[in-house]
């Protein structure tokens, strides 16, 4: 005991040595979280809007300053010909085109009917289909106005009720994801290559041959990472609840202990991956190019996964980061306990156990 | 030159012998391109939607049967209690949930009025905010049918003033999303492969040491960095072109504009990511170091490039930030050429950026790479 002790404190002197390392582990998590708490946001605002207006009147001038009053859009261009169109699309900047047919004015009043062409450039579908509804729903309203003195009968009104995040602020989905990701991705990384360097560099040999067991060589230089992750985890909720107003409806005591949880789970993933890489730069390659595009993607940081083709539905569930997102959002936003969240917390223990077991089989005391 | 080409044949050799290497550089990048694009999409569909029907009534039925018809809503239960329903809601097994009060047909026919609750998981702003288009739009159309089958002949009606609206979508009718993903998922494994392996080669090199070797040698620091990073600039390339074949092949993205313009863009990007990764193993010790810087700014790159979450929705300060962004010059470079068809005129803000992007970088790699002696 006292000689794993010994080795854990050299494993801690190596890591606080290297000034420059530490620096990146702590300093770049913060800057992210910090950038993308503020910058990243998947709501529809300021799309640049072209209009090409056939009559010029007085209803159309009305209708293009209640949509350019609405912080959806911007409008900064009026075009003459429908050729026209095309060339601004290729440029990229306009999204979307507004089109009033001729005679708007008049034909409201003689046929009580007019027509608006919606023009979007499709190439980002999602864009293209909220600016369709975003400026259908401004002339809804435009056209209640103008309806006012008939009187509406038959009518169902929705009283609809935004609940866990009434202002619809998009930090909320996406703080608990970026944690998850930083930790993910940190403590992966860290652990793999740092066992991989023993082995690459030939050290790992010489630990082997020592009397510390192959066990308390890993647990040894997994220790102070663990350690490590568990400050970063600090840092980051600190922040999102001081600096984006995160709130934490549930217990922190309860948030700490699965964020403990997750951090192993990544680390372990970060062992299995040694197992399998010869070389540092194996390693590497595994825990970036194999982890970043699948957590970023399948764990519902960014897309729905609801949405996805089932095959992917399905692949999620063997994404760590999936279960810890739900977990984040269920304890901060929905402000539920273990009796809500015991499925999640079962799987994420499963799976440290499956990773530390996998890794344990096919740890080879001789290296090749 | 002779001497580069030797140095060329050189790295080719090392990556080629690594055959732990080879699947990861080759197979994982476009695997994740097949199977990942699948997952990029805004769509909401499959909601999963509650309901609680206080009235049983025929009017009732026929709304709740309105939702179970739509495409978008998975209607699962009728929920006895609002308690039931809200916890439900908390265990994420809905998102969505009608709430039809007591004499509901009742006060419909007397009222000519009536409301009724919807309560939306907002957690996804986005995802609820189209949720609630959905749940609007299934109200209209069942208001649209009570009103033809309630009216009687003592409600006067005038006609309602109508502003009709034609939603027309350019480029891709079909508002198929892999469309505009597959571009942009290529272009995120085209530059992180080349960025990832130009950053932790000559580290490697320092960390075990033979870079000292090769300092002793008479080989001239710019043979030494063109025949570094040579190799790579092959690979990105390669890459690129297994990803347009297979973007073309599985997933029919169209690819309107000129494939020349894209490969005369694409060669200049590389060079950026190159030298972004000769700079970073200039300032680094150790490969681990190299990764983490280097994967930090990946993350950075990919989250502030358009790629998923769009630009202009940004804050402004953050708009500007994304100017230094070199991953988001070629995103739009890919999808604009490939997609709309645009020319040469049409990119040459993006292919002037970077173009100076590629020289100050590779100016400053150059410059900060010192052969000690």
């Amino acid at each position: 005991m006292k000689r794993f002790i010994g080795f854990i404190k050299k494993e801690f002197y190596h890591i606080f040595r290297d000034r420059r390392s530490l620096f990146i582990l702590f300093g770049m998590p913060i800057a992210q979280i910090m950038l993308f708490g503020f910058a990243i946001t998947n709501e529809i605002n300021n799309v640049d809007i072209a209009v090409l207006d056939h009559s010029k009147d007085a209803t159309t001038k009305e209708i293009i300053n209640k949509i350019s009053a609405s912080k959806y859009f911007s409008i900064n261009q009026f075009i003459d010909r429908e050729a026209d169109i095309e060339t601004i699309f290729k440029k990229g900047k306009v999204k979307a085109v507004l089109n009033f047919q001729k005679d708007f004015s008049k034909k409201l009043i003689k046929d009580h009917k007019a027509t608006i062409q919606i023009i979007t450039d499709a190439t980002d579908p999602n864009t293209a289909n909220t600016v369709s509804n975003y400026v259908n729903a401004i002339l809804q309203q435009y056209q209640k106005g103008l309806n006012k003195d008939i009187t509406i009968t038959y009518q169902i009104v929705p009283q609809t009720r935004m609940v866990y995040n009434p202002e619809l602020k998009s930090v909320y989905m996406f703080v608990p994801g970026v944690m998850t990701i930083i930790l993910m991705l940190v403590s992966a990384m860290m652990t793999s290559i740092s066992i991989t360097r023993e082995k690459e560099l030939g050290t790992m040999e010489i630990l082997l041959v020592s009397p510390i067991k192959p066990i308390q060589v890993i647990v040894g230089k997994v220790f102070p990472y663990i350690f490590l992750s568990i400050i970063n985890a600090i840092v980051i909720v600190v922040l999102s609840i001081f600096i984006f107003k995160m709130p934490v409806q549930g217990s922190l005591f309860l948030l700490a202990m699965e964020s403990i949880l997750f951090i192993i789970s990544a680390l372990a993933l970060g062992i299995l991956i040694s197992t399998i890489s010869a070389t540092q730069q194996t390693a590497m390659m595994i825990s970036l190019m194999g982890l970043m595009l699948p957590v970023i993607l399948l764990s519902g940081f960014i897309f729905p996964i609801s949405s996805m083709p089932l095959p992917l539905q399905l692949i999620s569930n063997i994404i760590p980061a999936k279960w810890f997102i739900i977990i984040l959002k269920g304890i901060m936003l929905k402000g539920v306990g273990l009796q809500y969240l015991w499925k999640e917390t079962l799987i994420l223990i499963g799976m440290t156990i499956f990773f530390i077991g996998l890794s344990v089989k096919k740890y080879k005391i001789r290296l090749e | 030159m002779k001497t580069i080409l030797y140095i060329i044949q050189k790295e080719f050799k090392q990556i080629f012998r690594n055959k732990g290497m080879l699947p990861i550089i080759f197979v994982l990048p476009l695997l994740q391109l097949v199977i990942l694009s699948n997952a990029a999409t805004f769509e909401v569909k499959n909601i999963k939607f509650g309901y609680i029907d206080n009235d049983h009534t025929s009017t009732s039925r026929a709304l709740v049967e309105k939702f179970n018809a739509s495409t978008y809503f998975n209607v699962l239960t009728d929920f006895p209690s609002e308690a039931l329903a809200s916890s439900s809601m908390l265990k994420g097994e809905v998102d969505v949930l009608l709430q039809i009060p007591h004499y509901f047909e009742r006060d419909l026919q007397k009222e000519k009025q009536n409301s009724l609750g919807v309560t939306i998981n907002a957690i996804d702003g986005a995802a609820a905010g189209v949720e609630n288009v959905y749940v609007t739009q299934i109200l209209q159309s069942f208001n649209q049918n009570i009103k033809a089958s309630l009216l009687q002949v003592s409600d006067k009606q005038i006609q309602p003033i109508a502003i009709e609206t034609i939603p027309l979508f350019w480029y891709n009718k079909t508002l198929n999303y892999k469309t505009f993903m597959v571009p942009g998922i290529l272009v995120l494994l085209v530059t992180m492969i080349t960025l990832f392996l130009s950053g932790m080669n000559i580290v490697r090199e320092k960390e075990i040491g033979t870079l000292e070797q090769i300092n002793v040698t008479p080989i001239k620091k710019s043979q030494f960095i063109i025949g570094k990073l040579f190799p790579f600039w092959v690979i990105g390339m390669g890459l690129l072109t297994v990803g347009l074949i297979l973007a073309k092949v599985i997933f029919n993205v169209p690819m309107i504009g000129s494939l020349p313009l894209l490969y005369f863009y694409t060669s200049i990007y590389i060079l950026v990511i190159l030298g972004i990764g000769l700079f970073i193993s200039n300032f680094t010790d150790t490969q681990q170091q190299a990764m983490f810087i280097a994967w930090f700014f990946t993350v950075i790159f990919i989250l502030m490039s358009g790629l998923f979450t769009p630009i202009e929705s940004m804050p402004k300060w953050a708009q500007t930030l994304t100017e230094f962004n070199p991953i988001r010059y070629f995103v739009e470079v890919m999808r604009m050429v490939m997609l709309k068809g645009s020319g040469f005129m049409d990119i040459l803000p993006q292919l002037l950026k970077t173009l100076l992007y590629a020289i100050i970088m590779n100016g400053l790699a150059v410059w900060s790479y010192k052969k000690t002696t």
